[in-house]
């Protein structure tokens, strides 16, 4: 039988990207052989992990239709929380910290996502809500006030720059947490109903999916991971404040679009966020070396976001048309 | 004699105070194939929704193997081994082919899914279908009728006890109606139920042991296939007689109104050359995935063509978009009007007037009096089944969407109407009107291209007939030359 499809599928949109990233990693380095810097590197590869965090989880929300605009606001709150706890029980030791930062920022997302199943408001309404009030939480369980580092115990600030291989522990989790959602994703029922509930919700309804349930779910993976990476985000930056990560989550949206997730739902991937991720983390730590004033690096970044999401929007449209002609003839 | 497996009574359904179903009544029968026949909006697809969990029953009792059961939900259904092909394509575009089939029981290794036992079942399951669809695929690239044919094999992959096909052979072409009905065959010797659902009295014929007819939402007769003739079966489903199903009106062929010269696109097709006369409907054959539509489709500018020219009325178009080609006086019914047809959620009459908003508009504001007015002319004509012209397209039934977006077209008064399957999904009567106001166009000196994969049709209407095979035209008949062998032999022939 003559094979007529399939015979030359255009390459991965991810591997398009990261010969991006790898250029522009490339550029800055040329230009400013500083950037290579092993210490610049470092906090990078840091900063870059929260930030791949958020977008995984973000990218569970975008592949069920939603938005998820609360995870900062997470992060900040359950940053709070848990440097309080610290302050209040410093010898309880990592594991509580880590299981309360989780658990409750599953909660928060939890919260989410009920409100989107169950009273069926839109996603994107429901988090700019709790997206004021999980920050103003963080108002009232701190009173306005800091959390500074001579209040956190050793352990909970060391634990996430202890080096392994040479790469923080902080660093180690964003990994984690990326190959355990790749696993997620690919090889769970629940993972595959995720991208077929944001595909086509009609058609996963008639296969019995439940649609609203997948995207609750979708929430509370996003609102635990918000969790872990606001204990990572406060031990790392050591202080917890109510404007922690404000307005990141669009930085973290940013980094699943430039990574090819669909925001129409149904379409992206781990491998694309985290190198969407990188892309993002390159240029946010590149444009200070170069020596660019503030403000001006404020509007770089983004015309090269918007850039880099067209550059994307434009290979989904690419309409190739299908191959119908007999091989021999199609060259005549 | 063997005991339904299935069996319905007095199954009611509404929605919003349209009654769907008054009266549902069937028996499913191991190893036999059971037709469900009725005009569009009859409530066939209601029920089917009933089966498969999608829709919960107002009342009515249901039973399996003699026991009543509640079904509810999908789970439920599947749990029942109630498998169904549904009537519009419900597939997931940007999943592969294989997950699509295997979406409600994925392949598992130790919990995980098992890609490489759901990728090799796939393969299995298709090589009967059509072997050239690579369960890697993603299934946006497949056509209108591959995608068909994945939801039969999504059907034939779990071991349902009962299949229920909506209109399964409404986008396939004669050849894999044919390989369709083999696999009808086989389950039925597997000794699973079948329900079979068609406009197509061939079919019924070819295929069923016994029918079910309903008319207006309520069961009218029950019974075996070889105790009824077609036209008993029209009778109870229309409650009247239905006369001559090909009226074809005799119009003088004119001058040539339309020519495509040596179109071609990438691998679509290639070296594609007609003409169009004043008068005439040319009926364009080919087996499905022949590269009919692509052309059309490049015609009417929704793709570009590399190569080729286009004159109407002796002027060379430029086609860069719909909005040219519809400006020109070239309008399109497209095969999948549920995707590329209509607005689901407009009302009936806004979906009419869409593209004739330019006609109906007054110093750009829209004349509302006007759009109903015409709605409701069309409603008329080709018979669609609703509560008003303000009623929402996607609360038909999909018999009648599809009368819509032909009426949306028709109402255009193009120059040249190009129709892809005109009558797919139509019930008898309305396929009578539909052809009859074909007649009616080419009458004022239009022209009209219509693609099908009916034979019957084709002959029935067309006064030349292309065939396409692997996206070239193959030969040309003349509606006295054609016979059912030889345009078929062009189409398959390699
Ligand atoms: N969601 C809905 N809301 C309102 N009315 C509906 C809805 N679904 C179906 N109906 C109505 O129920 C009736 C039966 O529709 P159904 O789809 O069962 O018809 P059908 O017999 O399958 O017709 P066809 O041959 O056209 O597919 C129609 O009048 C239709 O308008
Ligand atoms: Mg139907």
């Amino acid at each position: 039988m003559p094979k007529i499809f399939g015979a030359r599928r255009g390459l991965p949109h991810e591997v398009g990207l990261g010969l991006l990233t790898l250029a522009l990693l490339a550029l800055v380095t040329i230009a400013f052989p500083r950037f290579l810097v092993i210490d610049n590197l470092k906090s990078l590869v840091d900063d870059t992990a929260l930030l791949i965090m958020l977008a995984v989880g973000e990218m569970f929300v975008l592949l069920t239709r939603g938005v998820d605009l609360s995870v900062a606001a997470n992060a900040a709150l359950t940053g709070m929380v848990v440097a309080l706890f610290n302050a209040h029980y410093p010898g309880a030791g990592i594991l509580p910290v880590i299981v309360i930062a989780i658990v409750m920022g599953a909660a928060l997302g939890l919260f989410n996502g009920f409100l989107v199943w169950k009273v069926r408001i839109p996603s994107i309404v429901v988090t700019l809500g709790t997206l004021s009030v999980y920050r103003g939480c963080v108002y009232l369980v701190s009173g306005g006030a800091w959390v500074n580092s001579g209040q956190m115990s050793p352990f909970f600030l060391s634990f996430v720059r202890f080096p392994i291989l040479g790469i923080s522990v902080l660093s180690w989790i964003g990994l984690l947490v990326a190959v355990l959602a790749f696993l997620f994703l690919r090889f769970t029922i629940a993972g595959r109903n995720l991208y077929a509930a944001g595909n086509n919700p009609n058609a996963a309804g008639y296969a019995g999916i439940d649609v609203g349930r997948m995207q609750c779910l979708a929430f509370v993976l996003s609102g635990a991971i918000a969790g872990l990476a606001g204990y990572l985000w406060v031990a790392r930056f050591a202080v917890a404040y109510t404007d922690v990560a404000s307005g990141f989550e669009l930085q973290v949206i940013a980094a699943c679009v430039i990574g090819g997730v669909s925001i129409t739902g149904g379409v992206g991937g781990v491998v694309g966020v985290v190198i969407g991720g990188l892309f993002l983390g390159i240029i946010k730590n590149a444009l200070p070396v170069v020596g660019i004033s503030p403000f001006f690096q404020m509007a770089v970044s983004g015309f090269v976001i918007t850039v880099a999401v067209i550059l994307n929007a434009g290979s989904y449209r690419k309409n190739h048309g299908r191959k119908i002609l007999e091989r021999a003839e199609a060259s005549s | 004699m063997s005991e339904p497996i299935l069996s319905l009574a007095g199954v009611t359904k509404s929605f919003a105070g349209v009654r769907a179903l008054v009266k549902g009544e069937i028996d499913l029968y191991p190893g036999e194939v059971t037709a469900l026949i009725g005009e569009n909006g009859a409530g066939k697809s209601t029920l089917v929704k009933i089966l498969t969990g999608v829709h919960h029953a107002d009342g009515g009792d249901i039973r399996f193997n003699g026991e009543p059961v509640h079904i509810g939900s999908a789970d439920n259904a599947g749990r029942l081994g109630i498998s169904a092909i549904h009537q519009e394509a419900v597939v997931f575009d940007d999943l592969s082919v294989a997950e699509n089939i295997f979406v409600t029981d994925r392949p598992r290794k130790r919990g995980m899914v098992d890609w490489a036992t759901m990728r090799e079942r796939a393969r299995v399951i298709l090589a009967e279908l059509d072997p050239r669809i690579d369960p890697r695929m993603p299934m946006r690239q497949l056509s209108v009728a591959q995608k068909h044919l994945v939801q039969i094999a999504r059907a034939l992959s779990n071991e349902a006890r009962i299949v229920i096909m909506d209109e399964p052979t409404a986008a396939l072409s004669h050849r894999e109606v044919e390989e369709l009905f083999t696999i009808v065959r086989r389950l039925k010797a597997e000794g699973r139920a079948i329900l079979f659902i068609s406009h197509k009295f061939e079919e019924i014929f070819d295929v069923a042991d016994r029918f079910a007819v309903f008319r207006d939402g309520a069961a009218v007769g029950q019974g075996l296939i070889r105790d009824v003739s077609r036209d008993q079966l029209i009778a109870m489903m229309v409650g009247r007689s239905v006369d001559q199903v090909f009226p074809k009106t005799v119009v003088p062929i004119g001058e040539e109104l339309f020519h495509v010269a040596g179109l071609s696109r990438g691998e679509e097709f290639a070296d594609v050359s007609f003409g169009l006369k004043r008068g005439e409907i040319l009926g364009v054959y080919g087996l499905v995935g022949a590269g009919r539509s692509e052309v059309m489709q490049a015609i009417f500018g929704l793709t570009r063509p590399d190569h080729g020219e286009i004159n109407l009325e002796g002027r060379s178009l430029k086609i860069r978009a719909p909005e040219d080609a519809i400006g020109a006086g070239i309008a399109y019914v497209p095969e999948d009007r549920q995707i590329q047809g209509g607005i689901l959620r407009f009302p009936i009459a806004s979906n009419i007037a869409l593209p004739s908003l330019s006609h109906l508009s007054h110093r750009g504001f829209m004349r509302r009096a006007d759009e109903r007015a015409l709605a409701e002319d069309y409603v008329t004509q080709l018979q669609i089944k609703t509560s008003g012209v303000g009623q929402r397209l996607e609360e038909l039934s999909g018999g009648n969407q599809q009368k819509v977006v032909i009426a949306k077209w028709l109402a255009t008064n193009p120059r040249v109407l190009i129709m892809d399957e005109p009558t797919k999904g139509i019930d008898v009567g309305a396929k009578t009107a539909v052809y009859r106001l074909m007649g009616e166009i080419v009458a004022r000196g239009l022209g009209i291209i219509m693609i099908s994969s009916e034979l019957p049709e084709v002959m029935g209407l067309a006064d030349r007939i292309l065939v396409m095979r692997r996206g070239r035209l193959r030969a040309t008949f003349t509606r006295a030359e054609a016979t059912p062998e030889s345009i078929v032999k062009a189409a398959t022939d390699a």
